[in-house]
């Protein structure tokens, strides 16, 4: 376990890096610069496949870790969202999966380490993303057939094993599975990670964060804040939260109430609302900057998304945890 | 699901089957079908491979049944640790390499020695393990079994205390295995079993719940055998018990001292004989001897059954049986069309029609049911296919329902004022949504008043208000009788009383005269406040006492209301000895009283009181200013009061609640309270449901209310005398308490005094009440559990309880801007003391 960055969250709220994908997107990138030269020739398109940016253009993704970390994020995700041969899949690039986790994690790593040699005072944390992949293994994607499905656990299990490997290898201080719509897809991420961690013999802290999708307060699958946190507390974790989906208002009560049951550290990620009908976003930083403070005096938050612009968020007390 | 099960076991172990793919496969389907896949599963196989398969398609959290060291330390650990990993509980059997555990020492010391593995070795939390310490059948025959029954309890009790955290289970049925055939024994055998097993501190066990009956409802002498078997108290003990059951099998049961000579009438008489007087004993037996004798199933209910339930309907009627007696005689029926339905859904056809399908719920917001339940039984004996869809229910799921349902009345029920909101919502939704069929409004809070004004005029199709319980069958069957027919007497009668009403009313409005705002408030009640002293209170501040003993609240509850929730009329305790009820109330108070004793003893329900004292001061316009601090230099809170604007006559004060309390520069305290004493009921009125228990259901929930009043009437007197301590030497009999002979009073928001519900918010964050006691308001701002009472503390001498009445729109608009709300809302929330239309 990380004993700096546990201890460091008993302090403070810590803030994390924001949206990776937006940031990828102000760049337009196109189709050539997506392939780079290794992939120039490889049959299937791949732009939009922010993955494969960490092999093709590295310099623009830890420019946007520097950013973040410039505009005081305490904690980096590795741009792994989509790193899992299952999502990878879809580009035909499924056996590049372990070799993305471990380039990514160690772009994220440099670019946190040369913030802790300037600023050894304020350490920066960097956190392997494991993103839900584009399956879900309770619910069939055919309506004919309640009891198909189309993908199974022991597919994640193993595609979630050779992701954390990878992030692991690459020198995460943390694995955060995040944008759980499908409790059972995390449920097999959470075996992986295990299974990795008796391997290795060795820990890291284990950061979870669900998806509430729309205002009747359930996941995608159907869980209420509660049953979820019943599923998925059976291993160690350092803190559980809510990201994506909901804007900042519709949020709370759920934040609320899973900070009343959850025995760990509480994570805040809200969306800048919902996307109106040209998939942007109506809440501007302002807005969002306004939520946030919110958020922070709650007093039941310990992490929180850094939004574009920054504050002292430490003014305010975080929960605290027996 | 729908027949109440907490937890869902699902094994496909069958020689036949490939079990591995059986079990992904319904579990897929399970999965995606949420009204089942919210409750837990347990996964269960003597295959581990199956188990595995299983675990991986359930998002939740699982219980796995079972693993066990029967095959060694090294696999049992490896399959703990899966189990673990996956996320789920698990049953562990008392078994290991030697065998299946039997005597006390052997069941504790390998459920100790498998706990101290999966804590220490595998990081199970202690409530993820479930024991199972085997039970084993007694009265076998074979003197080693006789013990069984008492190995369990013992090893129960034992590992409760060495495995801190860990559940007990077990498979109750097993143990009454020699009395196969005889249902009676055998249902004497598992209550009383799990009764002790329970207090030993079993949690949970697998029995069939129709074969349950009630401790102290087994026949003392049958209980006596059976407890004599199951503890091994005699030698002859399962001679004993078998000769009695010999002879309850048959038809007279000799040994038991009570009159069974009705047992020796035709069977029809019998059946008759068990609805009127609500005997179960023997139903099923009767039933099935009644259904030999007849070609369809159906016949015996539409004959002798029907026959039974029309007889009890006419000495209802007549006033010769009371609602308690019609409750029990509506679970035999129950219970017996429970047995027929099986056979006649074997032989369906389409003359299975009831007299019509009514559609009972209590509307969103509102949490009392025990009316609605009454009047679905009532309605129910009568022959109605009854379709409840329980308690705050949404507009949109009851039109909804109603629509897939068909049904031909819908009956909504409601007891806060709220309530009476979403009734009239529900009606222009009905009209908006081209509905025809009869509404029915009932409930405490409901009037032939409010149906008139509010609701009818939003709905063409017949709306009908129902006082009681005993009038719902003859409204039903009025309407339905003359269905359709718009230009029926009934329907034309209750459409002209209507009319009558809202004009009435439009002439009396014009009769009463109202005072503007302003001169109400220079007509309040004052006192000589210089020469007046507020008490002090000892303690400020929140208190909070959790539990609430309950054995505290016996003597101060109040029994009147009780025997009126039953639809008795009368005074406590002169009712007990009433020419026309006092027999039936007389049986009612002494059920309830063993019922009570129980609540009691066996802890049923759990109270919960938080009450506190702060400063206080009068403020402008008829506000409350509540202080943080002693000093009066911070205002926490102000409590907005509502103020009377009927003019009065000379000499009579218009009165607002803020006027008990003393103005600045003098200071006055204010106390509020939250009490309930309904935690905990799911749990036995659960039971009582599956059972076909409605009395029992209804019977707790009257006394769960009970319990909260008395507990709201002790506190206060505790507050007067200890917290507040301005009466330290205050000495009551009851009556007093219930006379209200004592000085100060406790108003409850949402009642007369303090019409707005809304001002429950204050007192909840004012208290911590939820954080404190658990106690939630709901959107309506109904409390729950329903068995709750809140209110504020007021200890001048003059104050006295008062109705707020009607009220104008001037004080309306201020109220409006003074609790910082909209107009619309806040006239939403005062709809019946608005004395205009909005």
């Amino acid at each position: 376990m990380n004993i700096r960055l546990e201890a460091l969250l008993k302090d403070r709220i810590l803030v994390i890096d924001g949206a990776m994908g937006t940031m990828i997107q102000q760049y337009k990138l196109t189709e050539k610069d997506y392939r780079g030269t290794r992939f120039a020739n490889h049959a299937y398109d791949i732009q939009g496949n922010n993955e494969i940016l960490v092999f093709t253009q590295p310099h623009i993704i830890e420019a946007i870790h520097l950013a973040y970390l410039e505009a005081g994020a305490d904690i980096l995700e590795t741009n792994t969202f989509g790193a899992t041969k299952i999502a990878q899949a879809d580009y035909h690039l499924e056996s590049l999966a372990y070799e993305m986790n471990l380039e990514a994690a160690k772009i994220a790593r440099k670019a946190a380490d040369e913030f802790n040699l300037k600023t050894p005072e304020k350490p920066r944390f960097v956190a392997g993303a494991i993103g839900p992949t584009n399956k879900t293994a309770s619910l069939s994607p055919d309506v004919n057939n309640p009891g198909f499905r189309g993908v199974s656990f022991d597919e994640l299990k193993e595609a979630y094993y050779e992701q954390a490997k990878g992030l692991m290898d690459g020198g995460c201080d943390a694995l955060i599975v995040e944008t759980i719509f499908d409790t059972l897809n995390a449920k097999a991420a959470l075996f992986a990670i295990e299974e990795l961690f008796e391997e290795v013999g060795d820990r890291l802290p284990v950061m979870i964060s669900g998806t509430i999708t729309d205002a009747s307060g359930r996941t995608l699958s159907g869980q209420t804040v509660g049953a979820f946190w019943a599923s998925i507390n059976h291993i160690p974790i350092l803190s559980v939260g809510l990201n994506c989906a909901l804007g900042a208002t519709e949020m709370r009560p759920y934040l609320q109430e899973l900070s009343d049951i959850a025995d760990c550290y509480i994570s805040a990620y809200p969306n800048a609302g919902l996307p109106n009908e040209f998939g942007e976003y109506d809440q501007g930083a302002s807005e969002m900057q306004q939520y946030i403070k919110e958020f922070a005096s709650s007093g039941f938050v310990n992490t929180i998304l850094l939004p574009l612009v920054v504050w002292n968020l430490w003014l305010f007390a975080p929960k605290q945890i027996s | 699901m729908e027949g109440g099960a907490q937890i869902i076991d699902i094994n496909m172990d069958e020689g036949l089957l490939d079990s591995e793919q059986a079990m992904v496969e319904f579990l897929n389907l399970v999965m995606s079908e949420p009204d089942i896949a919210k409750l837990p599963i347990m996964i269960d196989s003597s295959k581990f491979s199956v188990i595995e398969a299983g675990l991986k398609c359930v998002q939740g959290k699982c219980i796995v049944n079972s693993i066990s060291l029967k095959e060694g330390e090294e696999a049992f650990l490896k399959q703990a640790k899966l189990v673990r990993r996956y996320g789920a509980a698990a049953v562990v059997m008392a078994f290991d390499e030697v065998g299946q555990a039997d005597t006390v020492e052997r069941k504790v010391s390998i459920c100790k020695r498998a706990y101290d593995l999966l804590i220490q070795k595998v990081g199970f939390i202690p409530e993820d393990i479930i024991f199972d310490p085997n039970i084993f059948a007694v009265a076998t025959g074979i003197e080693e079994h006789n013990d069984y029954a008492i190995h369990f309890i013992e090893a129960t009790r034992q590992i409760k205390k060495l495995c801190p955290g860990a559940k007990v289970s077990g498979g109750v049925s097993n143990i009454s295995f020699s009395f196969r055939g005889n249902e009676v024994v055998r249902e004497a055998m598992h209550t009383a079993f799990l009764y002790h097993a329970v207090r030993a501190g079993m949690d949970m066990g697998i029995v069939n719940a129709g074969m349950m009956d009630i401790y102290s409802n087994i026949e003392p002498d049958l209980l006596e055998k059976v407890e004599d078997v199951l503890f091994n108290r005699r030698a002859d003990a399962t001679e004993r018990l078998t000769d009695l059951a010999v002879s309850l099998r048959g038809d007279a049961g000799k040994s038991i001292q009570k009159d069974l000579s009705w047992r020796n009438q035709s069977v029809n008489e019998r059946l008759k004989y068990a609805l009127v007087k609500g005997i179960t004993d023997y139903i099923d037996e009767d039933v099935e001897e009644a259904r030999t004798q007849v070609a369809e199933p159906l016949s015996v209910i539409e004959g002798p059954l029907m026959d039974g339930m029309n007889y009890v309907g006419d000495l209802f009627g007549e006033g010769k049986m009371f609602l308690p007696q019609v409750v029990k005689s509506a679970r035999v029926m129950k219970k017996a069309v429970a047995w027929l339905t099986p056979y006649i859904e074997a032989n369906k056809n389409e003359n299975s029609r009831a007299k019509g399908k009514i559609l009972l719920a209590t509307v969103k917001g509102d949490v009392h049911d025990i009316g609605k339940n009454i009047v679905g039984v009532v309605l129910g004996c009568n022959d109605y296919d009854i379709v409840d869809l329980g308690v705050m229910v949404p507009a949109d799921k009851i039109l909804q329902r109603a629509k897939e349902e068909k049904v031909d009345v819908i009956g909504l029920s409601g007891l806060i004022t709220p309530s009476l909101d979403e009734m009239v919502h529900l009606a222009s939704e009905m009209q908006r949504l081209g509905f025809t069929i009869p509404l029915l409004i009932g409930g405490a809070t409901t009037s032939r008043t409010h149906t008139a004004v509010k609701i009818e005029p939003k709905y063409k199709g017949s709306v009908v208000h129902v006082l009681d319980a005993s009038r719902a069958v003859g409204v039903v069957s009025n309407l339905l009788s003359e269905q359709g027919d718009v230009s029926s007497n009934f329907i034309l009668d209750v459409r002209a009383e209507n009319n009558r009403i809202r004009e009435q009313r439009v002439g009396r409005e014009q009769v009463k005269q109202f005072l503007p705002i302003a001169d109400a408030r220079k007509n309040k009640w004052t006192m000589d406040w210089a020469t007046y002293t507020p008490p002090v209170p000892d303690k400020i501040g929140i208190q909070e006492k959790i539990p609430f003993p309950l054995e505290e609240l016996v003597p101060y509850i109040d029994w009147t209301p009780f025997f009126s929730s039953w639809e008795l009329a009368g005074k406590y305790p002169d009712i007990l000895t009433d020419a026309v009820v006092g027999e039936e109330a007389t049986k009612l108070f002494v059920e309830a009283n063993a019922m009570l004793k129980k609540i009691v003893d066996e802890k049923w329900l759990e109270a919960r009181a938080v009450w506190g004292i702060f400063p206080a001061n009068q403020g402008t316009e008829d506000d409350i200013i509540i202080y943080a601090d002693e000093e009066r230099t911070t205002e926490k809170m102000r409590l907005q009061c509502l103020r009377q604007q009927l003019k009065k006559a000379p000499g009579q004060p218009n009165r607002s609640l803020s006027d008990f309390i003393a103005p600045v520069g003098k200071p006055d305290f204010i106390g509020s309270f939250a009490v309930s004493a309904g935690f905990n009921i799911e749990k036995m009125d659960t039971y009582f449901l599956e059972n076909l228990d409605d009395y029992q259901s209804i019977l707790l929930k009257a006394l769960a209310d009970r319990l909260a009043e008395a507990l709201a009437e002790k506190l206060h007197e505790w507050v007067r005398m200890d917290t507040w301590a301005y009466a330290k030497d205050e000495n009551h009999s009851t009556v007093d308490l219930l006379k209200e002979n004592f000085q100060g009073i406790r108003p409850a928001p949402g009642y007369p005094a303090c019409p707005d519900h809304t001002e429950k918010d204050k007192l909840w964050e004012l208290l911590e009440v939820e954080k404190r006691t658990g106690i939630i308001l709901t959107e309506s701002f109904a409390m729950y559990p329903a068995a709750s009472v809140s209110g504020w503390y007021f200890s001048n001498p003059a104050s006295t309880y008062f109705g707020v009445g009607q009220i104008s729109k001037d004080q309306v608009e201020n109220y409006a801007e003074r609790k910082n709300m909209s107009l619309e809302v806040i006239e939403r929330w005062l709809s019946p003391n608005l004395n205009y239309n909005n």
